[in-house]
C-alpha cells in the first residue's frame, strides 16, 4: 500500500474538512510540520478545533492559520508568543482551552492507546479542576482528565521509511509521537523518505501503524524562536 | 542588603544532590545551571523531552531542532537523551525527577502556589507548571521577595493565601528569596537563613504571615 504523496496538498486531499478536530505536533517552532501547516491553509478548510502545545508565532506556524481565522478554537497549554492570537482571543473571536502541558501530553497519548480518560494529579485544587471529576486513590486526590483523538493528525519527523515507521531529531520529536498515536488519520512530513527496510528495526521511533499519508518536505524553514549562543571563549 | 539574583541562584545550587535529576524553570531558576558544583553528577530536565542539557550553542552549533523549554536553542552533553512530551511529563508526573525549581507570583504559607495568570491580563498558560509542582518529589521556590513597583512601593508575595488563580495546593516545600530561606512545615514557614544584612524585623515586614 502506498502512502506516499507527491506534495502536502495531496496528502490533505480528501481528509480535511470544516470542523474537524485537529492535532498539529511541535514546540514553539521547534518540530512543526511546516507544509502541511501552509497546505491546510491553502485548502481554506474552517472553524477548526486545533490541538497543539503552542499557537505559532505572528506569520508562521499555526500563526498562518490563525490569520486566515481558520482556527476557531486552541486546546494548548502556552500561547504568549502571538499578538494576532492575543486580539482575536480579547476580541472574543477565538476560543481557547488552557491545559497543563502533560495533561495534554497524556491526553493524546491516551486517546492513541484507547484510553478514554485518566486520573492525574496535575490541576487539583486549581482553575483546570473545575467541573471534572475528583477521586481520592491511597489517600490522594485525583481529577479525571478525557483522551482526545482527533479526526487528523498534523506531524513532523526526521525521516521515514516507505511503510511509515518514522525516526525524530532530537527535540522536534515533542508533541509528535503522541499525536501520531491519536490521530484517526495521520499525514506526517518528513525530510527524507527511505526504502522499507532501510530503517534498523531497533531504531524505529514510531511504528508505521500509525501513520497513513507520508509528504516529504526536504528543506523546511525552521525558524528559530529564541537564537540563545554561548560566548566564545578566547583561545 | 540579601542575595543578588546569582547569589540566589548559587544558594540554591546548594539544594543539588549528586545524582538529581532537576528541572529548572524559566527566569532566575535558569541561573541555577551555573552554579552545579563541577564534580557533582546532576541531570537537567527538560520539559520538551530531553534529559541532560548542555551549554548554550557556539554560532556554529545552533540547531533549529534542538531547543529548551524556554525555546532556546541548547546543545546535547555526554548522556543526554531525548524522547517525547508524553515520555517527558510521565517521569515528571510519576515523581521521578527529584527536585523543580520554579519561579513564582504568589506563595502561601501552606505552599499553595500562583505562577501563572493575573486575571485581566493575557494570560499566556500554564505551560508545564501544573505538572511539575504536582509530580515532583521536592519544589523550591526561587523568586524576589516582594515585587517591587515603579514608584518604590512593593507588593508582598509570601501571603497567608494567595489572591491569584492557583498552580498548585500545597505543593511548596522551600522558598528561597534575595532576603531569606523559608521552609513550608505545618506550623507555618520557617525561617531557615537570612542573607547577609538582613534582619528578622526587616524579613517579617516584607512577609505577609507570622515566620517563625
Amino acid at each position: 500500500m502506498n502512502k506516499i504523496y507527491p506534495s502536502a496538498a495531496k496528502a490533505l486531499e480528501g481528509i480535511v474538512k470544516d470542523g474537524q478536530l485537529m492535532a498539529v505536533g511541535g514546540f514553539g517552532l521547534c518540530g512543526i510540520p511546516e507544509a502541511l501547516i501552509d497546505a491546510l491553509r491553502d485548502s481554506a478548510v474552517k472553524n477548526l478545533v486545533v490541538i497543539s502545545n503552542n499557537a505559532g508565532v505572528d506569520g508562521f506556524g499555526l500563526g498562518k492559520l490563525l490569520e486566515t481565522r481558520q482556527i476557531k478554537r486552541m486546546i494548548s497549554s502556552y500561547v504568549g508568543e502571538n499578538k494576532e492570537f492575543e486580539r482575536q482571543y480579547l476580541a472574543g473571536e477565538l476560543e481557547l482551552e488552557f491545559t497543563p502541558q502533560g495533561t495534554l501530553a497524556e491526553k493524546l497519548r491516551a486517546g492513541g492507546a484507547g484510553i478514554p480518560a485518566f486520573f492525574t494529579k496535575t490541576g487539583v485544587g486549581t482553575l483546570v479542576a473545575e467541573g471534572k471529576e475528583l477521586r481520592e486513590f491511597d489517600g490522594e486526590t485525583y481529577v479525571m482528565e478525557r483522551a482526545l483523538v482527533p479526526d487528523v493528525a498534523l506531524v513532523k519527523a526526521q525521516r521515514a521509511d516507505k511503510s511509515g515507521n518514522l525516526q525524530f531529531r532530537y527535540t522536534a520529536r515533542n508533541f509528535n509521537p503522541a499525536a501520531a498515536m491519536a490521530g484517526k488519520i495521520t499525514i506526517v512530513e518528513v525530510e527524507e523518505i527511505v526504502e522499507t527496510g532501510a530503517m534498523e528495526p531497533d531504531q524505529v521511533h514510531l511504528p508505521g501503524i500509525y501513520v497513513h499519508r507520508i509528504v516529504l518536505n526536504a528543506n523546511p524553514e525552521k525558524r528559530i524562536e529564541k537564537r540563545t549562543m554561548r560566548e566564545k571563549v578566547a583561545a | 542588603m540579601g542575595w543578588t539574583q546569582d547569589q540566589m541562584a548559587a544558594r540554591a545550587a546548594n539544594e543539588l544532590q549528586d545524582g538529581f535529576y532537576v528541572n529548572l524553570g524559566i527566569g532566575i531558576p535558569t541561573l541555577v545551571a551555573n552554579f552545579v558544583p563541577a564534580d557533582m553528577e546532576v541531570w537537567l530536565q527538560s520539559e520538551n523531552g530531553m534529559l541532560g542539557i548542555g551549554p548554550f550553542p557556539t554560532e556554529d552549533e545552533v540547531d533549529a531542532d534542538l531547543i529548551n523549554a524556554g525555546k532556546q536553542t541548547v546543545t546535547t552533553m555526554a548522556g543526554s537523551s531525548i524522547f517525547g512530551s508524553h515520555d517527558s511529563f510521565a517521569m515528571i508526573r510519576g515523581g521521578k525527577i527529584n527536585l523543580s525549581i520554579l519561579g513564582a507570583m504568589q506563595v502561601s504559607e501552606k505552599g499553595d502556589l500562583a505562577n501563572w495568570m493575573i486575571p485581566g491580563k493575557m494570560v499566556k498558560g500554564m505551560g508545564g507548571a501544573m505538572d511539575l509542582v504536582a509530580g515532583v518529589k521536592r519544589v523550591i521556590i526561587l523568586m524576589e521577595h516582594v515585587a517591587k513597583k515603579k514608584d518604590g512601593s512593593f507588593d508582598l508575595k509570601i501571603l497567608p493565601q494567595c489572591t491569584l488563580p492557583l498552580t498548585g495546593v500545597g505543593v511548596v516545600n522551600r522558598i528561597i528569596t534575595d532576603m531569606a530561606v523559608l521552609d513550608v512545615t505545618p506550623e507555618g514557614l520557617k525561617v531557615v537563613e537570612l542573607a547577609p544584612e538582613v534582619t528578622r524585623e526587616q524579613l517579617q515586614e516584607r512577609t505577609g504571615v507570622t515566620l517563625i
